[in-house]
């Protein structure tokens, strides 16, 4: 019963790693863009979180409402602003610049909040749990971070496959040039699928700021697991980075079961026996090219 | 020359990619309702010519002029937006979408024109059936269709036409060419680069030579003679 | 640019000419180079204890910014996990001083092989990873070490151990001298090896993989076996280097050794200095001493100082403090590109043309 409890714990964790990862994954779907920066982004919502919640006494997920909308503008600033210059440029650029950018908002976090561990607080909601059969319980708070997680990517394959965004998205993906000729703005069209992969990270970060303790350094480890299950997973699917996720915190939650201190490893040792047996991910997205 | 003004007009057009100059000064004009035929061997510079007119390539502005206004140097999306379309060399529909999303892409630019969907299913039949297949698995010479078809959604006023015959069957070059007076018809006016000079002679109205990065030979198919292109071409 | 004229040889009989690698910019370098390194050897009868730290410092960053610079600026491959070594090599140090009766110093060259030994299969998992997911690929592997010995307790476990008792035996004055010359040794090995590694057809053939995998390969540089070369020696490099700061610091604990912030200092100091150039993280490291020095008081101000300024140099001055100098003046200190040198037929002055761009220039991204 031990190990479906940590199973089950898993499951719901990579519905939170999931949506860390979705907006990365959506970055390097359309742009090629690999944001170090990206789980300090996520840091960085938690933090807009708390500023909101605090000065407007807000619930945090009414804050949502306005984290997530202002991130997405973040997003389109930051982008035409800051990132434009060295997307479709060389790899160096790229990873330097989010580099810095990562430094620049870990330790600007620090010095405006601390290094002291604050939490987004929702009463009873990260306690509340469902009972199950055979003597275990779901969190309520973890199960509807896994059903926005789904929704998200319920979402974004919509937009995907139906909308006209979603078109450009997947022509600027596939060629640049031709879609400049077919009349799309280029610019504009990474600045919205930036907007969308801040939003994402905005979600993450008031849901991260809910069910954990968080302190300006935790970006990092943030980025790895997103890019684990986005690895996991296999690049270019949206379902396949919510596998990955989920496996990614399965192999943790069994690891922190064995011993506290082997949670993260055995996490990062599942993504590294991926990587060695099927590197192309578990569901990647074949094309004809 | 023509009669009427240039739809389009390019005055010693130079074009560089990076260190290297592909152009050297073309002089070139194209009036509505025509087509103007562009060969040469590989390397000439036909491509870079076109990719400069759509904005691909830097140009000085005054060097490409559309309807009486400076474009050179415009980007790419707004040129489009003036009317300009391109089918480019090797087809280069998009992977990721379907036959009729390549077309709706096409349309993205949203001019208004006797172009939409229905129209391009009538004139290319084979497409309707195929629509909600991926592009690229179509055959080669429907997939060049897609791409003429999804250059014409945008309602140009200009068509630039980029080796269509490049690996066809000449049986689908033939068809393919058939439709070109319909498109003539909207008002178009069509630029072709072509290999295949025999081809190129055949529909066009003029026709340019180029050698090189210059223009080494213009005019009518008539008026020239066998020995004339081939040492244009050659540039002997 | 209009391609360079090269005069035509001279039709005289006797006339010739020879091809040269060196200028008169780079022999008074080399000269002063040999000069510096043999005053800061020197060190030990002179100095005081802290600017001898100073420079012990000094060095192992330049030693870490060369090999990240090697990796980065010249392999094309951005890592994030190079604490992977410096780690590694903290941990033969570890292991040299507490588990066997060697001397502490030999843990330097052991690390190296250890650090080689493993980043060979590291590598055959990490080369599978694309551009950019390679570099966070190599972070993960990083924490992979750092949760390792985290749980080994026999090397100290998650809180760390010292080594001090280990060198309980040598004299205070040998220890500091043995642990400057060991730093000396090590930066300008680092610069050496990297120096030599460029000249060779090896460099070259790293130049071409920088330029296009592609082509490089159409053209039979064997690309996977130089990236390996390449990223193994940096991984010997980076775990000699953990060996000797953690002999100067003394004190190991994985999260230290393992940390990130390795790779932040190299990435800062390359960046600022001059990635893809030798000069570069000379320029740079001094330029993070200054920097440092002048902001200590400031805490996080300092770090958001130094991610702000390699962003903008990112943004707006790719090639960095001594790119913008090498492009103002053409100065290079370390010349790696080849010289026609034409002699006259009968006496007069040897003049030189050089030669059109050839592959070695050190093309910055």
């Amino acid at each position: 019963m031990q190990w479906l409890d940590a199973i089950l714990q898993g499951i719901l964790l990579g519905g939170l790693y999931s949506l860390f990862a979705t907006g990365l994954s959506l970055a390097f779907g359309v742009m090629r863009f690999a944001n170090i920066a990206h789980g300090d982004l996520i840091v960085l919502a938690a933090y807009l979180g708390l500023v909101v919640t605090s000065s407007l006494g807000l619930h945090p997920l009414t804050a949502a409402l306005l984290i997530v909308p202002l991130m997405g503008v973040l997003g389109y600033v930051a982008q035409r602003g800051l990132f434009d210059r060295v997307v479709g440029g060389d790899v160096v650029s790229m990873l330097l610049l989010t580099f810095g950018l990562s430094v620049v908002l870990q330790n600007g976090l620090q010095g405006l909040f601390s290094a002291d561990g604050r939490r987004l607080q929702t009463g009873d909601l990260v306690t509340a749990s469902v009972p199950l059969p055979g003597d275990m319980a779901i969190g309520v708070f973890p199960l509807l971070v896994l059903a926005l997680a789904v929704g998200a990517i319920v979402l974004l394959e919509w937009v995907f496959a139906r909308t006209s965004t979603g078109r450009a998205f997947r022509a600027t993906s596939d060629d640049r040039e031709v879609a400049q000729l077919m009349g799309l703005d280029i610019r504009h069209v990474y600045g919205i699928a930036m907007a969308v992969s801040f939003a994402l990270c905005g979600l993450a970060g008031i849901l991260l700021g809910i069910g954990t303790t968080f302190d300006p350094s935790m970006g990092p480890t943030r980025l790895l697991f997103a890019f684990e299950s986005v690895i996991i997973g296999g690049l270019g699917s949206l379902w396949g980075t919510l596998a990955g996720g989920m496996i990614l915190g399965v192999a943790q939650t069994i690891g922190f079961r064995i011993s506290p201190g082997w949670g993260l490893l055995a996490g990062h040792l599942a993504f590294l026996v991926v990587l060695a047996v099927r590197p192309q991910g578990l569901f990647p997205r074949t094309r004809d090219r | 020359m023509t009669p009427a003004a240039p739809m389009l007009a390019t005055r010693a057009l130079t074009a560089h990619y990076g260190d290297f100059q592909a152009l050297w000064g073309i002089d070139f004009e194209i009036a509505a309702g025509e087509v103007v035929a562009i060969i040469g061997a590989n390397g000439a510079g036909k491509s870079t010519f076109l990719r400069a007119l759509t904005g691909l390539n830097r140009a000085a502005p005054e060097m490409v002029r559309f309807e009486d206004a400076p474009i050179g140097g415009a980007a790419p999306h707004r040129v489009v937006r003036m009317g300009i379309a391109m089918v480019p060399e090797g087809r280069r529909l998009f992977p990721s979408l379907s036959v009729e999303e390549n077309l709706l892409l096409g349309g993205e630019v949203g001019r208004d024109g006797p172009w939409n969907l229905e129209a391009v299913y009538a004139l290319f039949p084979v497409l309707r059936e195929r629509r909600r297949q991926p592009a690229t698995t179509l055959s080669g010479g429907q997939q060049q269709i897609v791409a003429i078809g999804r250059a014409l959604m945008g309602n140009p006023r200009l068509l630039l036409c980029d080796e269509l015959s490049l690996g066809l069957a000449p049986v689908v070059v033939q068809e393919i060419y058939a439709t070109m007076p319909r498109i003539l018809s909207s008002g178009c006016a069509v630029v072709i680069v072509e290999q295949d000079i025999g081809q190129a002679l055949r529909v066009a109205d003029r026709v340019y030579c180029f050698q090189e990065g210059r223009v080494s030979l213009s005019g009518r198919p008539g008026d020239l003679t066998r020995e004339h292109v081939k040492q244009a071409y050659f540039g002997i | 640019m209009a391609s360079i004229p090269v005069a035509p040889l001279p039709a005289a009989p006797g006339a010739g000419f020879h091809v040269v690698r060196t200028t008169r910019t780079s022999r008074v370098t080399f000269a002063v180079t040999v000069a510096l390194v043999a005053l800061m050897a020197s060190m030990p009868w002179w100095a005081d204890p802290s600017t001898t730290s100073l420079v012990i410092e000094f060095m192992y960053y330049l030693a870490i910014a060369q090999m990240w610079n090697l990796l980065a600026g010249y392999g094309g491959m951005v890592s994030i996990g190079q604490q992977a070594y410096i780690g590694i090599g903290a941990y033969v140090l570890v292991w040299v001083a507490l588990q066997t009766g060697m001397h502490p110093l030999l843990s330097i060259p052991l690390a190296a092989l250890v650090s080689a030994l493993v980043a060979w299969p590291v590598s055959k998992l990490l080369f599978r990873l694309p551009g950019a997911y390679f570099s966070v690929g190599a972070w993960v592997v990083a924490e992979v070490f750092r949760l390792l010995f985290a749980n080994y307790t026999p090397l100290g476990g998650g809180t760390g151990t010292s080594i001090t008792a280990s060198l309980a035996e040598m004299d205070e004055w040998w220890r500091e001298a043995a642990l400057l010359w060991c730093a000396l040794a090590l930066a300008v090995a680092s610069m050496l090896g990297v120096y030599l590694l460029l000249r060779s057809r090896t460099g070259l053939a790293l130049t071409a993989i920088r330029d296009s995998e592609t082509a490089s390969e159409s053209m039979g540089v064997r690309v996977p076996r130089v990236k390996l070369l390449v990223y193994v020696a940096a991984a010997a490099g980076a775990g000699m280097t953990g060996a000797l700061i953690y002999l100067t610091k003394l004190r190991v604990s994985p999260d230290a050794a393992f940390s990130v912030e390795w790779s932040a200092l190299a990435i800062f100091i390359v960046v600022i200095g001059g990635i893809g150039t030798i000069e570069g993280p000379i320029v740079g490291a001094i330029v993070y001493f200054l920097l440092r020095w002048a902001l200590a008081d400031y805490g996080t101000a300092y770090m958001v100082a130094l991610g702000l300024l390699a962003m903008g140099i990112m943004l707006f001055a790719r090639r960095g403090v001594w790119g913008w100098v090498h492009a103002r003046t053409g100065l290079e200190l370390f010349p790696l590109r080849r010289r026609l040198v034409l002699e006259p037929a009968q006496g007069g002055k040897a003049k030189w043309r050089p030669l059109p761009s050839s592959a070695q220039d050190t093309k910055t991204p």
